[in-house]
């Protein structure tokens, strides 16, 4: 059986065009993509701005709608199911968000923030409540005593945690993070991504980790989709990717990481220069004479790129 | 580098902001030397005092808001004797900067073309014909295609990665000897950023520039600096060459810094977390070591009591004696315990 | 940017229908008509009445009504005033360009005023000056308009007697004459002038407040980064900047300007529009009502209109498609 499934999946948006405003083309956000994530793995969708990334993650929890494709989960399909079946499945599936800063109800205390979850779809009595939400503060090792302060006045690394403790209180089955710690200074991100893993680990959870900074993913994630222009242009384990890249464009995205080792720089340049010779000049090789991606091809077991 | 490759000297450095009625300095007494034609870091965490920094050496600061002391020489002239009307001769001229979103940074009215001409209005003769041409060989310089086109439109026409070089040239217009890049990279998708570093790099080689680089992003500083100043909470407590740097970190907090960052050598291991949080400016411990809050549980006696910068060998700096006892092993951290070799300076 | 002109001026065409409908709307659930009050009189028996409504046409069927009304606008008739006898068009040209004439001035001293206190108090703000414009503004937000024009009128029009008391015109004076342009001149001014002292609020704080969030924005960093002199950071970048909301505001400023016309040319008798409508709803005259509404309604989408081509004339942003 399997676990969680999206099959082609399509987010379009229309552009419209000429004095009447008419449909003139589609804006294909998200375009045809396939994947599986597998019970207690992180997966991790990676792509620059505009490659439809967040508009995948965001179409999986239901705050974006899919034009055509599948969700599959609990072997349901959540893209055509009803409403009460799609408000038991959205439990188990649950959302962190980028910015701290403005993901979090500034009117709220974290008591109510993290609360509301529960509120809203499990009726506790009063002292029930404040047991589960004191035990997911203290499990994103929160002090009881910040129980009743608003969101300003913690830092971001705090809010970060107060924003996962609020994914945590319906016991989700995945969690999709989009760019969990990217407004994060270096010190906390650490902080966040450890704490991640931590919890990973006591409540068996999935992510679909949704970033754009490759030295993260790496770290953090089982195996790796490659998005460019709403398309996958490779799918692969941590080694396939990082050891044996196929695609000019996963590539480039991996020579762009700056490099900490000092005496590799000459190498990295070199190589950051030849890769982009290379994009320029076998560009056929690697994307249609439309500019868009090819269809996936099997280069392994678990390795598949977006090759003629 | 001699004395006289000095180019920018900045010396007992104070720079205060007001938080109700009262002045907390983001800069504390510090001290840096720019030499020419190179690229100095200057690292640290959101809310430490880095831009601060950049903004004081340009007299950006909110007037009112802010009390500055110390001496800034550039070029044989402190630049905080100056007037308004004095500076406004350097900026732009002199000591250019570069902003960290190229969205915000560029005036949306107005064509591109017209926003790189426009220091040079102020600081040369050049004809309005001539100055048009100079803006579009600079369009060239920073590597955009069909300049003459890109000259006259405006900045929403253009793809961040191109408004960021857009940035770039209205900062070398004037060629100047300084340039302060203020997070250059930090709002831009990786391979954009690769380019830039590479662009600016390049630029520095060419117009033999020196940069001070603003960041928090250790990988930029390594693609990119010659030398590294690492900041934590308004003081400079590591000096030195990136490259040594790198390789062997001295400071408690630079090593924490570089030990948080997820490597190949560090996968699936947990990373290195620094306890507690960076102080806020009205809440800061400004006696004794200030990274000891948040270094778990040390002896009062590994610390100095007035630590200060001491070169502890050619060009690599450090504050504070308690360097000699912290280290991370398997992202731990371990603190030796305080024996008899009590560090006696230089 | 022409596409964006003709989408504009396209999109007007359903604002109007559904602004025509409204007011035929209204005017049809308003009690009574132009006859209601002969009911009473001696002489007028209800038969009589009711062959006169007959011919005006108000027993027709609501849809044919309305077609019929319809028609008549487009070939410029807004129907006859039931009090007047007269084309409703006939009485209102004259007045028309008195109110036109009457917003036009005050408008301009409106922005005359305005534009350097909001430029004075964002460029200063926090200091004395700014709070004392500030302070202006309070007192004008908090002063009704038709006690402000009465004590004007009472101070410079009587007790003074700086200005006239009445009117649009000496009506000795040739009509095209120089002098005669002076003296039209010289009775808007007083009226013009209480409109406008009142009407500066918003163009002030709007542009008061854009300077001050101006100012913080990065690009200004920016200009002050090349050494631009602050004169022209003021001048070049954060003046253009500031006037974009205030463009925007000006459909807005101009329905403002027809209700507050309302009460100035009562007030100071001046015959324009506002007065006609004052006397044609306590006449129950609504055919004149009824026009004056739709009017004023066209009046409001020509502004909104003007509102947008301005924009997207100083802002290239809204000009991409």
């Amino acid at each position: 059986m399997t676990f969680f499934k999206v099959n082609n999946l399509k987010v379009y948006y229309p552009i419209r065009g000429g004095i009447f405003r008419r449909v003139v083309n589609h804006v294909k956000a998200v375009d045809n993509i396939n994947f599986e994530l597998k019970r207690g793995e992180t997966y991790a969708l990676v792509g620059e701005s505009g490659c439809g990334k967040t508009t995948t993650g965001r179409t999986v929890v239901g705050l974006t709608k899919a034009t055509s494709g599948e969700v599959i989960f609990n072997n349901l399909d959540l893209t055509k199911c009803n409403r009460k079946q799609i408000r038991e499945s959205r439990r188990e599936i649950q959302m962190v968000f980028q910015d701290p800063y403005s993901s979090l109800n500034p009117k709220k205390t974290v008591y109510d923030i993290v609360a509301e979850p529960l509120r809203n779809f499990e009726n506790l009595s009063k002292s029930e409540e404040r047991e589960q939400v004191e035990y997911f503060m203290q499990k994103v090792g929160m002090s009881r005593d910040s129980l009743f302060k608003y969101p300003h006045q913690f830092s971001g690394g705090q809010r970060q945690r107060v924003g996962i403790a609020r994914a945590l209180t319906l016991k989700p089955k995945i969690i999709i993070a989009d760019e969990p710690v990217s407004a994060l200074d270096a010190s906390v991100q650490a902080q966040v991504l450890n704490f991640m893993q931590d919890i990973q680990e006591e409540f068996g959870l999935t992510y679909l980790f949704i970033s754009h900074d490759l030295g993260i993913v790496r770290h953090m994630c089982n195996r790796i989709g490659i998005m460019y222009k709403g398309k996958f242009v490779e799918e692969g384990t941590r080694e396939d990717i990082y050891e044996n890249p196929q695609h000019i464009y996963t590539r480039r995205l991996i020579a762009s990481i700056p490099e900490l080792d000092t005496d590799q720089h000459q190498n990295s340049e070199l190589l950051r220069k030849n890769i982009e010779e290379e994009y320029q000049k076998e560009n056929d090789k690697y994307f249609n004479e439309d500019g868009s991606v090819m269809d996936l091809k099997p280069v392994s077991d678990t390795h598949f790129a977006a090759l003629r | 580098m001699s004395n006289d490759d000095i180019l920018l000297q900045v010396e007992d450095l104070t720079t205060s902001f007001r938080i109700d009625e009262q002045f907390y300095p983001a800069n504390d007494h510090i001290n840096l030397d720019v030499y020419e034609n190179e690229i100095v870091a200057i690292v640290g965490e959101s809310g430490c005092g880095k831009s601060a920094f950049g903004h004081s050496i340009m007299g950006m600061h909110h007037q009112e808001q802010t009390k500055i002391s110390g001496k800034i020489h550039f070029k044989g002239v402190d630049l905080l004797s100056y007037s308004n009307t004095q500076l406004n001769k350097v900026r732009g001229k002199e000591i250019s900067m570069i902003f960290q979103d190229p969205l915000t940074a560029l005036n949306p009215l107005m064509i591109v073309g017209k926003q790189i001409e426009e220091g040079m209005k102020y600081h040369t003769k050049l004809s309005k014909n001539k100055r048009k041409q100079k803006a579009i060989e600079i369009l060239n310089e920073v590597k955009i295609p069909q300049p003459e086109r890109v000259y006259s439109q405006y900045p929403h026409e253009l793809s961040g990665g191109m408004r960021q070089r857009i940035v770039i040239a209205i900062a070398i217009a004037c060629e100047p000897s300084l340039i302060i890049a203020d997070e250059p990279t930090t709002a831009l998708d990786v391979t954009i950023q690769a380019r830039i570093i590479d662009l600016l790099k390049e630029l520095k080689r060419r117009m033999k520039t020196s940069i001070i680089l603003i960041t928090h992003d250790l990988g930029v500083v390594s693609e990119m600096a010659d030398r590294i100043a690492v900041m934590y909470a308004g003081e400079f407590v590591e000096i030195g060459e990136v490259k040594r740097f790198l390789k062997n970190p001295l400071h408690p907090y630079s090593k924490s810094l570089l030990y948080s960052l997820p490597s190949k050598n560090n996968q699936g291991e947990k990373l290195h977390v620094i306890k507690g949080v960076v102080p806020s400016l009205n809440h800061l411990q400004r006696q004794g070591c200030r990274f000891k809050p948040r270094m778990n549980g040390t002896d009062d006696s590994i610390h100095e009591e007035t630590p200060t910068l001491r070169e502890v060998e050619k060009g690599h700096w450090v504050r504070c004696t308690c360097y000699k006892h912290f280290h991370i092993e398997n992202s731990h951290q371990v603190v030796e315990e305080e024996k008899d070799d009590v560090f006696q300076g230089q | 940017m022409w596409k964006f002109v003709v989408r504009r001026i396209l999109i007007m065409i359903p604002q109007l229908v559904v602004l025509s409908i409204l007011v035929f709307i209204l005017a049809k659930v308003m009690p009574g008509d132009a006859l209601s009050g002969l009911v009473e009189t001696p002489g007028v028996d209800s038969s009589t009445i009711e062959d006169m409504r007959t011919t005006l046409g108000i027993n027709d069927p609501v849809h044919v009504q309305y077609l019929n009304w319809i028609k008549g606008l487009s070939q410029g008739d807004l129907g006859t005033s039931y009090i007047h006898q007269r084309p409703v068009l006939e009485l209102l040209e004259a007045r028309l360009w008195n109110t036109v004439y009457l917003s036009a001035a005050i408008l301009f001293l409106t922005y005359l005023i305005a534009i350097p206190l909001g430029i004075t108090a964002g460029r200063f703000h926090d200091s004395l000056i700014d709070k004392l414009i500030v302070g202006y503004n309070y007192i004008t937000y908090a002063t009704p308009l038709f006690i402000f024009a009465l004590l004007m009128l009472f101070v410079f029009g009587f007790q003074l007697q700086w200005f006239p008391t009445g009117g649009s015109a000496d009506i000795n004076l040739e009509p095209g004459t120089f002098s005669y342009y002076m003296d039209k001149i010289y009775h808007l001014l007083l009226p013009a002038l209480s409109g406008a002292l009142l009407a500066t609020v918003g163009t002030i704080q709007y542009l008061r407040n854009e300077i001050i969030d101006t100012k913080m924005k990065d690009f200004i960093k920016t200009a002050k980064s090349k050494g631009v002199p602050e004169a022209k950071i003021y001048s070049h970048h954060i003046l253009r900047n500031s006037f974009l909301p205030i463009a925007a505001f000006l459909g807005y400023e101009i329905t403002g300007l027809i209700t507050g016309s309302i009460f100035l040319e009562s007030i100071f008798s001046y015959p324009g529009i506002g007065q006609l409508f004052l006397q044609s709803i306590s006449q129950r005259d609504f055919s004149v009502v009824t026009a004056l509404v739709m009017v004023t309604g066209v009046a409001t989408l020509i502004g909104t209109l003007l509102s947008d081509i301005i924009l997207s004339l100083v802002d290239p942003r809204i000009r991409v498609e």
